[in-house]
C-alpha cells in the first residue's frame, strides 16, 4: 500500500484547489466565480392569545421533563393530491422511527395530537397575516385554502402541517435594489425536539399549533451579506406591525443556497440573522467542492452503474489493543468494513471548514440508519483511529487496492442493512453532484445533513376545513390601517440625521413609531430622539440589568417630563440610566437620586465671571481652550438639565 | 363525456366558459389584486360559485374571487392521476388465508373532488402498495361487497355480508376481515353476531379514525392487527379490532355485542361496555384478557340467520317527554320499540297510557339504559314494576343499539311474544352477561390524582 497518503495534506490541497476563500477575504468576484445564489424562507410567530386551529394558549412553554402524558406515533408516507409520493416521506419511513410526544394539559388538547379535527382558523392570526402580506406588496388571494403539507419527521403529530397561502408575488428592498417575494403563508408551528437517539425521537407539544407566517423570496441574493440584509428587512417589516412575537425562537429562517451547477439546499431553522452570511458562504463552497468530487469521479469511472461497494464483517481480533473498539462488538452488534472502489482521496476531500466528504456519509448514517455518532471511521480520517497495520489488514480483507478507500462502521444487527444501503447511496450520489437536502446549521457556520429535500409533491388539500373567502372590502379596511413601509422609514430617519448604524437596533425593536410620536408630540427633532434610542437606550440595554420590565414608552414619558419641567434634554441620559435600572421609580425621585437641583439659568451664567477670575489664579496651562474647558467642568454638574450645554459653552466663550 | 368544469357552477362556471379555461388547465389569471398562475382544480360542489381554485407552482391551493378577474388564459393542461400504487399481493406458503371484505369507510381512501371529502379506495394491490407489511401476516384476498359510508350501512348490507361470510367459510378461509366505516361499526358487529352464529373462524371488523391519506393514520396498524387476529387468533367470534390507546402501540379485540364508539374523533374510540375487552393485540402477539371465548375449529360449519324486521325503533327518554312521540310510533305501525331509560330503566308516568296502548297493540317493548353501564333493574321502584306490568321487558345489560339490532333480527323470525322474548333474553354472545366483572367499569376522569398519575406513566 502507498503509505505516503496523508489525509490532512489532501484536505488542505483540495480546499485550495476548489478555490475556497475565507468569508472575510471573499469579494463579489468570488461569489460570481462560483455562481452564488440564495433565497429565504422567513418564519415569524404571530402575537395571538390562542393557537391557530384550537383554543390552547399560544406562547406558554414547558420544560422538557414537565409533562402530563406521552403519546406515540409512527408516520407512513401518503400520496399527494397529484398522486405522487414525496422523496422525504419515503426517507423518513425508511428510518423506522418511533415518535414520542410529551403533552402538558395546559398547552395541549386533543387537537394537537390529532384526535380532534381542527376548529375554525384563528381570526386574529389571519388578520395579522393579511396585514403583513399587504405590507409585503403581495397579491392577496380571493379564498384561503387550508392545505396539508407533509412532515414525516414527526415534528407534527398529524404528519402534516396545516398551512395556507395568503398572498403571492410581492417585493422587499435591499439598499441597492428590490428582491421579489414568491409567497406568504400562514401555518401552524411544529413541535420542539427534545432528543433523537437511535430509533426514538422525542418532542414536546407546547409550541405546536402556534400561528406562524412564512415569507418566501425568489433566489435573487447574490452574496451572503445581501441574504442577511434581506432577512433583516423582512423581520423588521413583520415587527413594524407590532403584532408578532419577539424573543428566542419567535423568528427563524431557512436559507436556500446553491452554486452554479449545484442544487438548491435548504439550511433550516437559522435562529439569528447574523449567522446567515457564514452559513450561506460555506454552503455555496460545499457544493462547489462536491462538484469537484463529481468531476474527479467522472475521470475515474466511465459511468456510475459499474460502481458497487462491497463489505465484510470484522471481528474483535482485527483490532486487538485498539481501545476505540472496546465494547463495539457484542451479540447484537457488528463492525462492518465497506470498500469504496476508486474513492482514494475523496473521503478526505474538503467540503466545509474542518469537514470532508466522509462527514457526508457519517451524517446520513446518523439520520437514515439511526446510528448515533460517532458511528464510523475510515481510511482517510483527519485524526486516524486505526493504526497503519489495521488499515492494511482491512484493505486486505476487502481485496482493496491503492486507488480505493473504506468506511468502517458499527451498528446493531437490525440497522446494518440500512447502513450499507445508506453508504452506497451517498457514494452513488457523489457521481451526480449535489444531493437535494435540508441541512441543520451550527453557530460556527457549518451544516450537517438533516433530511432529503421535500418537493411540491407533499401538498394535499385539508379535507377537514372549508375555504375562507376574503372580500375586497375586508382587505381594503385592513389596508387603510397599515403602518408605513420600512424602506420609507429608513429613508426618513436617514435624512433626519439618525445614525445608520443604529437602524438594526431601531427596526428590530420596532422603535420607529415611538421615535416619531415623541418627536411629533413633544416637538423634539427626530435626530435627537432617534439617536437617543439608537445610542443611549441601546447602551443601557446592553450594560444594565433592569429591576423590572422596562418599557420603551417610558422614554416618551421621560422627554415629556423634561419638557414640562423646562429641564434641558442633556439630562435625559442620566435620567434614563436610572429609570432603566428602576422602571417603577417616578421622575422626581430619579432627579433626587442623581442629585439634580433646579437652578435658574441666570444663576449659573452669573458664576462665569467669578470662575474666569479663579482660573487666572489657579491656571497651569494658560490657553483659551483650557480656560473654557475648566469653567465648563466646574459648571457642568449644576448646569446639566438647567441650561443647554452648548448654549453655556457659547456664553463661556463670549 | 368528460366534465371539463368539474364542480363549477353559476357565475364561476360562466367565467371559465367565457375565457375557455378547463379544469386541470394551466392558467394565467389577471385580477384587480394582481396576477396569479397555476393549475385550475375541480371545485367541491358544496362550495360557492364566487371563486376558482388553483394549485400554484409551490404546490399550495388558493382561491380567486371571480369578481376581481379581468382576464384569463389557458397556457397548458396537465391532469392529475391520483392512484394508489398497485402491487401484486404476494402469496407466501404457510401463512393463513384471510379474506377482506370491503364495505367503504376510511381504511383506504382517496380524495373526492365532488364533495371535497375522502372516498374509499380498495383492492389487494392498493392495500399492499400502501401497507406492504400485510404480506408478512397473511395471504390476502379481497372482495368489494359494496361501497357505502358507515352511516348508510343497514339491514340489506348486514344480510349480504352474512351470506358472503358463509360462502368464504365453506371455501375454507382461515379468517375474515371486514373493512368498515367507524360510525356504525358496533351496529354491524351486533348484527353479524346474530346473523352468523357458531363460526369456526374469527370475523374481525376494522376501520380507521384517521383516513389513510394522512401520514399518522391508524388505518395501517389497525389493518395489520385485524389481519393477524383473523389469520392467527383462536377466538372464533365476531369482533371489532381498533386502537387500544391513542398511541401506535396495541389494539384491542372487542366482542361485537359489547363494543361501542365512545368518542367522535379519538383513535381509541371503541370501548367494551359492561365487560373487559376480549384481548390485546400487537404486531407480535395476541394476549387474551377474557379466558372464555368461542374457540377456532377446523370444520366449515356455520349457522347463517339473515333475518330482519324494519319496523323496530328506539325511544331515547328525556324528562317530561310527551306521550305523543310514542303514540306516533304506534300509529306508524312499529312492531318493536327499544326504550332507553334513565337510571335503572325508567320513564315518566305521563307515558303510561301510551305504553298501555302499545302493549294492547302487541308491540314488543324492551328497556335498556342511558347509563350504558349496569343492569336494568325494574323491581327497585314502583315505576319499574308499573312498566313491567304494562308490557316493557327489561333487557339486562344489553346495550341500547345492540337491543335495537337484536329485536329487529328477532322480529324478522317470529312475532310470537314468548318466542321473541326467548330470543331477546338468551344471549348469543354476551349481549347480556350474567355477571359484570368489578374491573370492567373504568371510566377515566381526568383531573383526579390517581388517574393523572396513570396517564403520565402509561402511554395513552
Amino acid at each position: 500500500m502507498d503509505q505516503k497518503f496523508n489525509p490532512q495534506e489532501n484536505y488542505l490541497k483540495t480546499k485550495e484547489s476548489i478555490g475556497y476563500v475565507d468569508i472575510n477575504k471573499a469579494t463579489q468576484s468570488d461569489y460570481d466565480r462560483i455562481g452564488f445564489m440564495s433565497g429565504l424562507e422567513v418564519h415569524q410567530q404571530l402575537l395571538t392569545d390562542e393557537k391557530l386551529f384550537c383554543h390552547c394558549p399560544a406562547g406558554v412553554f414547558n420544560d422538557n421533563e414537565d409533562f402530563d402524558a406521552e403519546v406515540i406515533r409512527h408516520m407512513r408516507p401518503t400520496l399527494s393530491e397529484l398522486g405522487e409520493y414525496d422523496g422525504t416521506a419515503l426517507m423518513e419511513f425508511r428510518t423506522r422511527k418511533t415518535i414520542v410526544y410529551r403533552l402538558k394539559n395546559e398547552t395541549t388538547c386533543t387537537y394537537e395530537v390529532d384526535d380532534t379535527p381542527p376548529f375554525h382558523i384563528n381570526k386574529q392570526a389571519l388578520e395579522e397575516a393579511i396585514e403583513i402580506s399587504l405590507l409585503s406588496k403581495l397579491n392577496i388571494v380571493g379564498e384561503v385554502h387550508i392545505t396539508r403539507k407533509q412532515y414525516l419527521d414527526g415534528s407534527i403529530p398529524t404528519g402534516f402541517q396545516r398551512t395556507a397561502i395568503i398572498g403571492v408575488e410581492g417585493e422587499i428592498y435591499l439598499k441597492s435594489r428590490p428582491i421579489r417575494l414568491i409567497q406568504l403563508s400562514i401555518e401552524e408551528d411544529s413541535c420542539r425536539e427534545i432528543s433523537d437517539i437511535g430509533h426514538t425521537r422525542i418532542y414536546k407539544t407546547d409550541r405546536l399549533g402556534m400561528p406562524l407566517i412564512e415569507t418566501v423570496t425568489y433566489p435573487e441574493f447574490k452574496n451572503p451579506y445581501e441574504v442577511k440584509e434581506g432577512c433583516d428587512y423582512i423581520r423588521f417589516l413583520n415587527r413594524s406591525t407590532g403584532k408578532v412575537r419577539t424573543g428566542m425562537g419567535a423568528g427563524r429562517q431557512d436559507v436556500n443556497v446553491s452554486c452554479r451547477g449545484g442544487h438548491r439546499v435548504e439550511i433550516k431553522g437559522v435562529a439569528h440573522t447574523k449567522w446567515i452570511p457564514k452559513l450561506s458562504h460555506n454552503e455555496a463552497f460545499r457544493q462547489w467542492a462536491l462538484l469537484a468530487v463529481r468531476d474527479e469521479l467522472a475521470k475515474r469511472f466511465a459511468d456510475k452503474t459499474s460502481w458497487t461497494a462491497s463489505h465484510v464483517f470484522t471481528k474483535p481480533a482485527d483490532f486487538e489493543g485498539n481501545l476505540h473498539f472496546d465494547g463495539l462488538f457484542d451479540d447484537n452488534r457488528k463492525v462492518v468494513a465497506v470498500l469504496l472502489p476508486g474513492f482514494r482521496g475523496l473521503l478526505s476531500h474538503f467540503t466545509q471548514p474542518g469537514k470532508t466528504f466522509a462527514n457526508e456519509i457519517s451524517e446520513r448514517l446518523k439520520v437514515i440508519a439511526c446510528l448515533d455518532q460517532p458511528n464510523m471511521t475510515h481510511s482517510e480520517d483527519l485524526y486516524p483511529i486505526l493504526t497503519d497495520e489495521e488499515q492494511e489488514r482491512i484493505f486486505k480483507m476487502l481485496n482493496g487496492s491503492e486507488s480505493d478507500a473504506f468506511v468502517l462502521f458499527d451498528a446493531p444487527d437490525d440497522d446494518v442493512k440500512m447502513a450499507l444501503e445508506t453508504i452506497s447511496e451517498r457514494c452513488l450520489m457523489a457521481f451526480d453532484g449535489i444531493p437535494p437536502e435540508t441541512r441543520k446549521s451550527f453557530e460556527d457556520g457549518t451544516t450537517i445533513f438533516e433530511r432529503v429535500l421535500p418537493g411540491a409533491d407533499r401538498m394535499y388539500p385539508d379535507t377537514d376545513s372549508a375555504p375562507i373567502p376574503l372580500s375586497s372590502e375586508y382587505i381594503e379596511t385592513l389596508r387603510a390601517n397599515l403602518p408605513t413601509e420600512i424602506i420609507d422609514r429608513y429613508r426618513e430617519l436617514k435624512s433626519a440625521g439618525v445614525a445608520e448604524d443604529s437602524f438594526t437596533y431601531i427596526f428590530s425593536k420596532n422603535l420607529y413609531p415611538i421615535i416619531i410620536k415623541t418627536s411629533a408630540e413633544l416637538d423634539i427633532p427626530i435626530s435627537l430622539v432617534g439617536n437617543f434610542f439608537g445610542q443611549t437606550v441601546k447602551y443601557a440595554e446592553n450594560h444594565f440589568t433592569s429591576a423590572d420590565d422596562f418599557d420603551y414608552n417610558q422614554v416618551y414619558s421621560l422627554f415629556k417630563y423634561l419638557k414640562e419641567n423646562k429641564i434641558t434634554y442633556d439630562l435625559a441620559k442620566p435620567v434614563l440610566f436610572e429609570l432603566y435600572l428602576h422602571p417603577k421609580m417616578d421622575f422626581d425621585s430619579i432627579l433626587r437620586t442623581i442629585g439634580f437641583k433646579k437652578r435658574r439659568k441666570e444663576e449659573i451664567i452669573g458664576q462665569i465671571p467669578f470662575l474666569k477670575e479663579k482660573f487666572e489664579q489657579e491656571k497651569r496651562v494658560d490657553t483659551q481652550e483650557n480656560k473654557e474647558n475648566w469653567i465648563m467642568g466646574q459648571l457642568r454638574k449644576t448646569a446639566l438639565g438647567n441650561i443647554n450645554l452648548s448654549e453655556l459653552k457659547t456664553l463661556i466663550e463670549a | 363525456m368528460e366534465d371539463l368544469f368539474q364542480g363549477y357552477k353559476g357565475s364561476a362556471l360562466a367565467i371559465l366558459q367565457k375565457y375557455n379555461v378547463r379544469v386541470w388547465g394551466q392558467a394565467i389569471v389577471d385580477t384587480t389584486r394582481g396576477k396569479f398562475e397555476g393549475t385550475l382544480l375541480p371545485r367541491s360542489e358544496n362550495d360557492d360559485d364566487k371563486h376558482l381554485v388553483m394549485k400554484i407552482i409551490t404546490g399550495y391551493n388558493i382561491g380567486i374571487d371571480i369578481d376581481t378577474i379581468t382576464n384569463m388564459k389557458e397556457v397548458g393542461y396537465k391532469k392529475a392521476n391520483y392512484a394508489i400504487p398497485q402491487k401484486q399481493f404476494p402469496m407466501t406458503p404457510g401463512l393463513p388465508k384471510v379474506k377482506l371484505f370491503g364495505t367503504g369507510g376510511t381504511i383506504a381512501s382517496r380524495l373526492d373532488y365532488r364533495t371535497g371529502a375522502v372516498i374509499p379506495a380498495f383492492s389487494p394491490g392498493e392495500l399492499y402498495g400502501a401497507v406492504p407489511e400485510l404480506a408478512e401476516i397473511c395471504n390476502l384476498e379481497t372482495e368489494k361487497v359494496f361501497a357505502v359510508f358507515s352511516e348508510n350501512m343497514g339491514p340489506t348490507q348486514y344480510k349480504a355480508l352474512a351470506l358472503a361470510i358463509e360462502k368464504e367459510i365453506k371455501k375454507g378461509v382461515d379468517g375474515i376481515v371486514i373493512g368498515h366505516g367507524t360510525d356504525t361499526l358496533h351496529h354491524t358487529g351486533a348484527a353479524l353476531t346474530f346473523m352468523v352464529q357458531n363460526s369456526p373462524v374469527p370475523i374481525v371488523l376494522v376501520g380507521s379514525q384517521r383516513s389513510s391519506d394522512r401520514p399518522s393514520s391508524d388505518a395501517a396498524l389497525n389493518l395489520m392487527h385485524a389481519m393477524k387476529a383473523a389469520g392467527t387468533s383462536d377466538i372464533a367470534e365476531v369482533m371489532v379490532c381498533m386502537f387500544g390507546p391513542t398511541s401506535d402501540e396495541y389494539g384491542l379485540l372487542h366482542k361485537g355485542t359489547r363494543v361501542r364508539k365512545m368518542h367522535s374523533s379519538y383513535r381509541s374510540t371503541f370501548r367494551t361496555i359492561g365487560d373487559t375487552p376480549l384481548a390485546m393485540i400487537n404486531r407480535k402477539s395476541i394476549t387474551p384478557i377474557k379466558k372464555n371465548y368461542h374457540k377456532r375449529r377446523n370444520d366449515k360449519n356455520v349457522d347463517i340467520k339473515p333475518f330482519w324486521n324494519e319496523k323496530v325503533t328506539m325511544l331515547y327518554y328525556y324528562p317530561a317527554m310527551s306521550p305523543d312521540i310514542l303514540d306516533a310510533m304506534i300509529d306508524k305501525g312499529y312492531e318493536g320499540i327499544i326504550f332507553v331509560g334513565t337510571g335503572l330503566g325508567h320513564v315518566n308516568k305521563e307515558l303510561y297510557p301510551a305504553i298501555e296502548r302499545a302493549h294492547a297493540k302487541g308491540i314488543h317493548m324492551y328497556m335498556t339504559l342511558q347509563t350504558l353501564w349496569g343492569y336494568v333493574h325494574m323491581f327497585v321502584y314502583d315505576t319499574g314494576r308499573d312498566m313491567m306490568a304494562k308490557g316493557i321487558i327489561p333487557a339486562g345489560n344489553m346495550l341500547p343499539e345492540v337491543a335495537w339490532v337484536k329485536l329487529s333480527w328477532a322480529l324478522g323470525q317470529t312475532k310470537d311474544p314468548e318466542e321473541v322474548k326467548k330470543l331477546m333474553l338468551t344471549p348469543v354472545n354476551d349481549e347480556i352477561t350474567i355477571r359484570e366483572p368489578y374491573n370492567g367499569y373504568l371510566v377515566y376522569q381526568g383531573g383526579v390524582p390517581e388517574v393523572e398519575d396513570f396517564i403520565r406513566n402509561v402511554h395513552k
